[in-house]
């Protein structure tokens, strides 16, 4: 099997992450609920992976961070945390649907309104088309930082900057560059980060969170036990507790916590210059191919390793299924959640097959998958 | 029962926040270690800092240097 499907979650883990995970399982007792040794070990490990996040988006304390369940109940919480009835947010055509699909309802349960900035704009650097949106009412501009479907990457620097001139909130969406691209909650001026472990964090499904600047309060999605202020009848004010009521993932953070750790002894420069070489190396193995379209500005320097496609009018499920089953290759076909790019794209009907890379791939997988697709792209 | 020792308890808001400082303690080898935050303090769940009378001023300046707001600090028979 050859799985080149990193964007939607990293198979290709590095071996300490399922350890992580195997050990927590048999020695873990319920982390904040206890003081015996089995709780205190669990909640040890959570810290110490939140110290690690805290590190990598450069979030000055480790309390800010949040865990969830996955980067869409991160989004969920954050937006209806800080989104007031009535308030105007501002979004891309680049989202994914664990965005869209809460800004909707927000639109519909709380009387906002909403401002799509299109494709070309969120892409353009400066985002110049950004200030242009600002009304009295804006509260928040929410975006991802890379497209799951081109891979192509939002100007953040300047988002952050214009939303800090306009008082506005900046929520990131990080589910397709934590890990691999650098944010810095800091210099990039983030006040909420949304993040999910199991992509380039290389940590198991149901892990994901959200880092809060601070100062800056969410509303909790859910309340509940925190193992603290029991006799409280609402959820305590402080972070992290304030946004994690139940018991947290205590096992799958474990394996969060290996996979950050592996990350920062490989670096993210390291990770990023493996990742782009194998998808320059895909680009350019099949771009000239006839009948070949593919998504995405490839003449920037730096973008997200995912290389989007479709093989003249064929059914891109149908070539991801030729892909799988007369190759083993492991590809996303379809619409990837982001309903607003595929119509700028014109591939609301035909989708599109992507390769998404990790850096554990090689350059032999990568060769493999070309000879594949001028082989599908002959028949 | 075992023989009960004057001690001193620093509770914190969050046990998170508990947390931080028992891995600061470590880092500065402060001895102490957590407890059940003890009903005496206050009624209810979490956890609290545990340590010998004598390490007060120690714990509140590591607490300062850490930018960890106590709860309260507090020395009982424990």
């Amino acid at each position: 099997m050859i799985y080149f499907d990193q964007a939607a979650t990293s198979l290709l883990k590095p071996p300490a992450v399922a350890a992580a995970v195997a050990r927590a399982i048999g020695t873990f007792g319920n982390p904040s609920r206890g003081a015996y040794a089995a709780s205190l070990t669990a909640n040890r490990t959570v810290y110490e992976a939140r110290v690690l996040l805290a590190r990598l988006f450069n979030c000055p304390r480790p309390e800010q961070v949040a865990f969830a369940a996955n980067a869409t109940m991160a989004i969920n919480t954050a937006l209806k945390g800080i989104v007031s009835a009535g308030d105007h947010v501002v979004t891309t055509a680049l989202e994914h649907n664990s965005v869209l699909r809460p800004l909707y309802e927000l639109c519909q349960s709380r009387n906002c309104s909403l401002t799509i900035l299109s494709a070309q704009q969120a892409l353009q650097k400066g985002l110049p088309a950004l200030a242009a949106t600002v009304q009295g009412n804006t509260k928040a501009f929410v975006c991802t930082h890379a497209s799951n479907v081109t891979g192509d990457l939002v100007d953040i620097r300047a988002a952050g900057a214009i939303c800090h001139r306009h008082g506005l909130y900046f929520l990131l969406d990080a589910a397709q560059t934590a890990g691999v691209f650098p944010i810095d909650m800091e210099k990039d001026r983030i006040d909420i980060v949304c993040f999910t472990g199991h992509k380039s964090l290389f940590g198991p499904q149901g892990t994901g969170g959200l880092c809060v600047r601070e100062g800056l309060s969410v509303a909790p999605l859910i309340t509940g036990g925190t193992g603290s202020q029991t006799f409280s009848p609402e959820a305590p004010a402080v972070m992290p507790e304030h946004l994690e009521a139940g018991t947290i993932n205590a096992h799958g953070i474990a394996g969060l916590k290996a996979g950050l750790q592996y990350i920062e002894q490989l670096g993210l420069p390291e990770l990023r210059c493996r990742q782009q070489r194998l998808m320059r190396r895909f680009y350019e193995g099949v771009a000239a191919l006839p009948q070949i379209s593919i998504y995405g500005d490839f003449s920037q320097a730096e973008r997200a390793a995912v290389v989007s496609l479709n093989i003249g009018a064929y059914d891109s499920g149908q070539v991801s299924d030729a892909l799988s089953e007369e190759f083993g290759i492991c590809t996303r076909a379809g619409g990837h959640c982001a309903p607003l790019l595929h119509k700028a794209l014109g591939t609301m009907q035909q989708g599109a097959v992507r390769f998404s890379f990790s850096h554990f791939n090689t350059e032999a997988e990568i060769d493999a998958a070309v000879c594949a697709i001028k082989s599908l792209a002959r028949q | 029962m075992r023989a009960r020792k004057w001690q001193l308890i620093i509770t914190f808001a969050s046990t998170t926040a508990a947390m931080a400082f028992e891995r600061a303690a470590k880092t500065q080898g402060l001895p102490g270690r957590l407890i059940p935050v003890p009903t005496v303090i206050k009624a209810g769940c979490g956890l609290a800092f545990c340590l010998e009378p004598a390490a007060r001023t120690a714990a509140q300046q590591l607490l300062a240097e850490q930018g960890l707001a106590a709860e309260g600090i507090h020395e009982i028979w424990l």
